[in-house]
């Protein structure tokens, strides 16, 4: 397994000889740096890989700047919390860039109870002529150093190394689903099932509760906090979404505890398509600022919703990812489907959303012509530079040629979690052990 | 009876969902058990409706979860359109613009007439409330012994003794009841 540590596919520029995967190879998040120059993986593993865009050269225009591996670092191990006889997960449930301040990268990643400040920095040069030791390491003996000299800082075959510079830790009684980072740069959240707390990025030994929604007899819980994400421009806001379905946006100035909502955004429920698992299908799985700031969009299982800062009582759009699932609602429980937390993701000027469904299809919504349109991640269908086709999935009747009937999914494949470059049309998609990165066709 | 089936089903596939969840790398988590819990919690209530007697007016909260399983009975069943015609008659009510909840209600409150007239004596017995701690019922897993996946007990027909909540979350929190001091 170790060898294939940096041979994840990606630009679909060279296959893989096998098919089987293994659990710790599971890609549980990908998230693009500010700039779009680098791309971050976490796995199962508590593997991170980063990967950066090649500059693009003049006398290969084609090549629109590819991504290679630039990083490999294991952020998170297994940990046994032994007070609880509790296996801690090393799986990274969540990375988030902080915007780059000089040369080196800085991002936080997070398992289910801490997260970590980690530095990515390039190394080009190395000091030589030390003084005590020589140039292989050895100690020399004091007696024959006759002369002093000062080191020389001499060129080196480039090294990227990653080290861990803050470890925030034993905060969270529940498991961590989200972290964000605040626009004023020195602060962030991080949010467990019934906590958010605030942390200050230079100190590890202190947080501050500022969302609590524990009830004090635990048998009382019906709801928890699926998600939580600051405001892209204001640093006093952020939002939490529930497993009920709503949304709240609460505001740091209020009060030191922000139990009391200032915006309260819920869609009342439809009664007629109500059924056993109505509750589960209106838990939140991911809500996201857009970058403007003006609207929340939010996926629960079946559809995702774009809501507008103003309007609480309804969304603004509600669009259908796969409403074909519906009727099939009992067996996706049985199968543990229905529990799975699809992401969602805007473009950089907010015009087209993205998420995930099965079979390696994944959806986008053009919010202004309202088309949508259903891709497919898959070796086969993703020969480089080919264009991908838009898939159908066919829901009753007779089935068209390249339509693909529910029966047929695939629901072992799924996309849980994408990313869009902040600029460019370039997207990100993790396909369980595999990562996919589109861009648009090249002229 | 379909509905009772289901639910059922159900009950029993999300009892041995909680049971599986504990042996879970990473502990408990608990928005998969709430929500597993919530399921658990519905298909009881649809359980115990359709069991006990009720009378054609049933109240009002017990609506929303009797429209629920015949409204994926009527996904299964060929063009929807049918439906609301094949109902219409068993209830007798007014050919007027229905609402769906009112069709499948009344048809949930015939089969439940029905059902009752084909109770065994000794289900219809159990009706009888009984303490807790003798009505430990075979599904459920007892806070002693400690059951393996797959033993008999989900096999046993489920008792119709009312699961108290606080039992449900006995199973849900074992770890969180314990670590509530430490808070």
């Amino acid at each position: 397994m170790e060898e294939e540590s940096d041979s994840r596919k990606i630009n679909n520029s060279f296959l893989r000889d096998h098919n089987y995967a293994t659990e710790a190879d599971i890609i549980s998040t990908v998230e693009f740096n500010s700039s779009g120059e680098l791309l971050a993986t976490g796995d199962k593993g508590g593997r991170v890989v980063v990967f950066q865009r090649e500059q693009e050269s003049k006398s290969q225009p084609n090549r629109r700047g590819e991504y290679n591996v630039y990083s490999t670092f294991q952020s998170h191990e297994p940990e046994f919390d032994y007070l609880k006889s509790l296996e801690i997960e090393e799986k990274i449930n969540k990375i988030k860039w902080l915007p780059q301040q000089n040369a080196a990268y800085f991002l936080l990643s997070t398992n289910d109870k801490t997260v970590k400040l980690w530095k990515i920095s390039e190394r080009d040069k190395r000091p030589e002529g030390y003084n005590l030791k020589d140039e292989d390491g050895r100690i020399r003996d004091p007696s024959t150093i006759t002369s002093l000299r000062v080191p020389v800082l001499q060129p080196m075959d480039l090294m990227v190394e990653a080290t861990a510079r803050r470890v925030f830790s034993n905060a969270h009684t529940y498991h961590i689903n989200s972290i964000s980072v605040n626009s004023d740069l020195q602060t962030f959240i991080s949010t467990d099932d019934l906590r958010v707390n605030l942390w200050n990025l230079e100190i590890t030994d202190r947080s501050f509760n500022i969302v609590d929604i524990k009830p004090s007899n635990m048998e009382e819980l019906t709801e928890v906090i699926t998600s939580a994400e600051f405001h892209p421009r204001q640093c006093h806001t952020f939002a939490y979404s529930s497993s009920k379905g709503s949304i709240r946006l609460c505001d740091m100035r209020q009060a030191a505890l922000c139990d009391r909502h200032c915006k309260y955004f819920e869609e009342p429920e439809d009664p007629s398509t109500r059924s056993f698992f109505s509750e589960i299908i209106s838990s939140i799985s991911d809500v996201k600022f857009s970058h403007n700031g003006r609207y929340l969009m939010t996926r629960d299982y079946l559809t995702v919703k774009v809501w507008d800062l103003q309007m609480e009582n309804k969304p603004l759009e509600t669009y259908q990812v796969h409403d074909y699932l519906r009727g099939k609602l009992c067996s996706l429980y049985e199968n543990d489907c229905i529990f799975d937390k699809f992401e969602c993701v805007w473009n950089g000027s907010d015009s087209v959303i993205m998420t995930g469904s099965y079979n390696n299809f994944f959806r986008m919504f053009d919010r202004n012509t309202k088309r949508d349109v259903t891709l497919e991640a898959s070796r086969e269908n993703s020969k480089p530079r080919a264009i991908l086709k838009p898939r159908k999935v066919c829901v009753g009747g007779k089935r068209r040629k390249d339509e693909i009937s529910v029966d047929s999914l695939d629901f072992s494949k799924k996309i849980l979690h994408t990313t869009w470059h902040p600029h460019e049309n370039i997207i990100a998609v993790a396909a369980t052990n595999n990562l996919y990165i589109f861009q648009d066709k090249v002229n | 009876m379909e509905v009772n089936a289901e639910a059922r089903r159900i009950l029993a596939v999300s009892i041995s969902k909680l049971y599986a969840s504990r042996t879970q790398r990473g502990g408990l988590r608990l928005h998969r058990s709430l929500l597993v819990s919530l399921v658990m919690r519905s298909a009881r209530d649809i359980y115990h409706a359709s069991r006990e007697s009720e009378a054609p007016g049933a109240p009002t909260p017990q609506e929303p979860m009797d429209s629920s399983p015949s409204s994926e009975e009527q996904k299964q069943l060929p063009p929807q359109e049918a439906e609301p015609a094949q109902t219409e008659p068993q209830c007798a009510l007014s050919p007027a613009p229905q609402t769906a909840v009112e069709a499948e209600e009344c048809a949930c409150d015939s089969e439940i007439t029905e059902d009752k007239e084909n109770m065994s004596p000794a289900a219809r017995q159990s009706r009888k409330r009984r303490s807790k701690a003798s009505a430990a019922p075979d599904f459920l897993p007892s806070k002693r012994a400690r059951l393996e996946p797959g033993e008999e007990r989900y096999a046993a027909p489920l008792g119709s003794c009312r699961v108290g909540a606080s039992c449900i979350t006995s199973c849900l929190f074992p770890h969180n009841s314990a670590c509530c001091a430490s808070l």
